[in-house]
């Protein structure tokens, strides 16, 4: 290549030092990484370090940080509330976690036979996925009014309930319903994923399996879900670190309450920091889903290289 | 590479420089006036999206319009919800820049002490011009070493808005004085399937002006007046909650653990509830469309309702209202620019515009507007007149403090009773309040 560029009228041949420099892979390598590092730096590592700096000071908003040591991580092992956020925050990416693979992988299977219609549904699959989170939850909200619910409403008027379900005030059920707008929402996120898996699936497995007599419960258990391991895998780490950091639904939704029965570490974390100015202990109580989020990821990228190398 | 500078042409441009400058210099000084930049000529105040719709009307049509005139500079009014301004401020705060002028809400602007301006001198002119502010906007906005942190500019009363004509209906001539009474009216009601609303949401209005007076009429009380012992977990504390178990199933709608601010307004103007504890924008609203809201046996809303105080528990009656204050933030380059502002702004005739749209729904900050003629207009909104004289703060029987602040934020005392209500024993909501409330008093 440096030959021919040589041959070009016009063109020298470059001989300087930067050019030999550059000639060497590892060096060439290191410089066409700088923008990936400077951008890392800037918006991952700097966040990522000021948090942890934040949450070992005193800080609040319009005062300077003073360094405590663990202070706030001990204070939030005794909170009441921050016990509370820990076990919904648990609950709410457990149970969303299953309903939205469950749901997902079924959608996925329907969306991969041929019927009528099929490229409409596939797109109309997505639109919980594209609609903008707040506005869907603020749907939802109104869905679920406690005076005015239209769920409440359809309910009653087919004679299956006879007093108002509390959607947002029963403490279980308020968390509930949050699990099920994750749901909803997250759901296509599985299926779409799913889906371009199932395609990758060659039929003649399912065709040869059909001929030795396998049912349709068997064939989706000893090919489908092997071989869309690792690609379930992958879609699970990702939802799984989404959900354990979710915000937006229950601000929106109930704003933690009632009485904290909803609130998750993100929402909490929110309600101390930004919202009473206590930047320090806010800090301590979003870093809090750190060590479980690399705990989550670590066991998870383990699996997933285990299923490759098998 | 460019052209090397040698010594001659260093001068020549430097000198042309300093030649500039002091012929700019030279102007500004014969006009006697600053140059435009160096006064500051934007201004960016974020308010919240005020229930009275036709005061954010007022302001963008009508009074923004005419400061800019008047101060010849550029202001943006931005209206946001009233849950979100903390967020907002925090966020501007650490970052250093943002809105110039905050709207702040209750105590909060004692958590943004050290990022505010200093406004006394301004709080000292529009008292004395203006008959003194109320005693609780005066203590809410006291910082530490005698610094103003804000100028109060509203409040709004809080008040029992009911219905008229179900309460006669089951007997209630006049509206209850006591919560005892006003539990066995409301049970009656609420078999008649209108129930009393109210908030124990996470929400900021009608929740903490709701739960706190309601404790305070049963001799309970957060903190001791020191400020540090928190004083919570006593009989009377634990008495107020017992009796709001029952009373919440009895005569509450239930669906308002859930409720924001303005649930209770569109339940009550659905004709779903009897009575909530809130400012006076339900009336407001069904005066402003008469047609729109219509009771039961069609006649128009607001015929049927009237406002009254919170009924008295052992230790008497108690109302908290929503104070609203403008601070000016430490950050901004428009100081200067945003003091002049809220002195126009508060200017009698100016004012006057904006406290006209309200209807009553907030007083002025200053005693002098109890006499206006406005108040002749509605004796249904007389209640509110003067009910700014006198009331308790968030964090009574301590300063509206920081931490007072903090306690109101994290919805202690509400969720105390939200508790409560969805079943945990009343002893030990009461427990866990003080747990939580020890935290927070214990920084001090």
């Amino acid at each position: 290549m440096t030959a021919r560029l040589a041959t070009l009228p016009g063109t020298a041949p470059r001989t300087g030092a930067v050019s030999r420099l550059l000639e060497d892979e590892r060096v060439l390598g290191a410089v066409l990484l700088v923008p990936t590092i400077i951008l890392l730096t800037l918006f991952i590592a700097y966040p990522f370090v000021t948090g942890v700096w934040l949450s070992l000071t005193s800080a609040t908003v319009g005062n300077p940080a003073v360094f405590v040591g663990l202070k706030n991580f001990a204070k939030l092992w005794n909170d009441s509330i921050f016990q509370q956020a820990t076990y919904n925050t648990f609950v709410y990416t457990g149970l969303a976690t299953v309903g939205k693979l469950v749901l997902g992988m079924w959608l996925a299977l329907l969306l991969n036979r041929h019927f009528r219609g099929k490229r409409l549904v596939r797109a109309s699959m997505l639109l919980p996925f594209i609609i903008p989170t707040v506005l869907s939850t603020f749907a939802w909200k109104w869905m679920f009014d406690p005076t005015f619910s239209v769920l409440n409403w359809t309910l009653y008027h087919l004679g299956l309930i006879q007093t108002r379900i509390g959607w947002l005030t029963d403490p279980t059920l308020a968390l509930g319903s949050v699990i099920i707008v994750n749901v909803w929402r997250g759901m296509p996120f599985y299926a779409i994923t799913l889906l371009a898996g199932l395609q990758t699936v060659n039929p003649e497995l399912h065709e040869a399996a059909a001929i030795d007599g396998a049912n349709a419960w068997q064939r989706f258990w000893r090919i489908t879900w092997p071989l869309l391991l690792p690609v379930t895998m992958v879609v699970t780490l990702f939802s799984v670190i989404q959900t354990f950091a979710d915000f937006q639904l229950v601000y929106v939704l109930t704003g933690g309450g009632p009485a904290n029965a909803t609130h998750l570490f993100a929402t909490y974390a929110y309600q101390i920091g930004i919202g009473t100015g206590l930047l320090g202990e806010g800090a301590a109580a979003s870093l809090a889903m750190f060590p479980m989020l690399f705990i989550i990821v670590v066991i998870q990228l383990w699996y997933i290289r285990r299923v490759e190398g098998a | 590479m460019g052209r090397r500078m040698d010594r001659r042409s260093f001068i020549k441009v430097t000198g042309a420089g300093a030649a500039a400058a002091s012929t700019g210099l030279a102007g500004i000084l014969e006009s006697g006036r600053a140059p435009a930049y160096a006064q500051g000529t934007k201004l960016h105040i974020v308010r919240w999206v005020d229930f009275v719709p036709a005061s954010d009307e007022v302001l963008k049509t009508k009074l923004i319009p005419d400061a800019q005139k008047a101060l010849g500079a550029e202001i943006t009014l931005e209206t946001i919800n009233a849950n979100d301004i903390q967020p907002r401020a925090t966020a501007a705060i650490s970052s250093r820049s943002g809105p110039d002028i905050f709207n702040m809400l209750h105590n909060w602007v004692q958590l943004y002490a050290e990022s505010v301006v200093d406004v006394s001198d301004l709080f000292e002119s529009i008292g004395k011009a203006q008959g003194g502010f109320y005693d609780a906007v005066n203590r809410q906005t006291a910082g530490p070493g005698g610094k103003r942190l804000a100028i109060p500019h509203a409040i709004v009363g809080a008040m029992i808005a009911y219905r008229k004509s179900l309460f006669e209906e089951v007997g209630a001539k006049e509206f209850p004085k006591t919560w005892q009474q006003y539990r066995e009216v409301g049970k009656k009601l609420k078999a008649k399937g209108y129930p009393i609303g109210q908030t124990l949401g996470h929400t900021f209005g009608d929740a903490p002006t709701f739960s706190y007076t309601y404790l305070w009429s049963w001799g309970g009380k957060e903190v001791q007046q020191d400020g540090k012992t928190v004083a919570i977990n006593s009989k009377e504390t634990i008495e107020s909650v017992k009796f709001m178990v029952g009373f919440w199933k009895d005569a509450f709608d239930e669906g308002g653990l859930a409720w924001d601010d303005s649930n209770n307004n569109r339940a009550f103007l659905s004709g779903t509830i009897c009575a909530t504890l809130n400012g006076a924008s339900i009336y407001i609203e069904s005066l402003r469309n008469r047609e729109k809201y219509k009771t039961e046996k069609g006649a128009l809303m607001h015929t049927d309702i009237r406002h009254a105080p919170n009924p008295a528990g052992p230790a008497g009656a108690y109302l908290n209202h929503t104070t609203f204050h403008h601070a000016i933030m430490n950050y901004s380059k428009n100081q200067k620019l945003a003091k002049d502002f809220l002195r126009w702004l508060h200017a009698k005739e100016n004012y006057e515009h904006w406290f006209l749209s309200q209807k009553g729904f907030s007083v002025g900050p200053t005693t002098d507007w109890e006499k206006h003629k406005m108040w002749e207009q509605d004796p249904v909104m007389l209640p509110y007149r003067t009910g700014a004289r006198a009331f308790r703060l968030f964090g009574w029987e301590g300063p509206p403090s920081r931490n007072a602040t903090e306690a109101q934020t994290k919805y202690i005392i509400t969720d105390m009773y939200a508790k409560a209500v969805q079943g945990m024993a009343p002893e030990d909501a009461v427990k866990w309040a003080e747990g939580q409330l020890r935290e927070i008093y214990g920084k001090a």
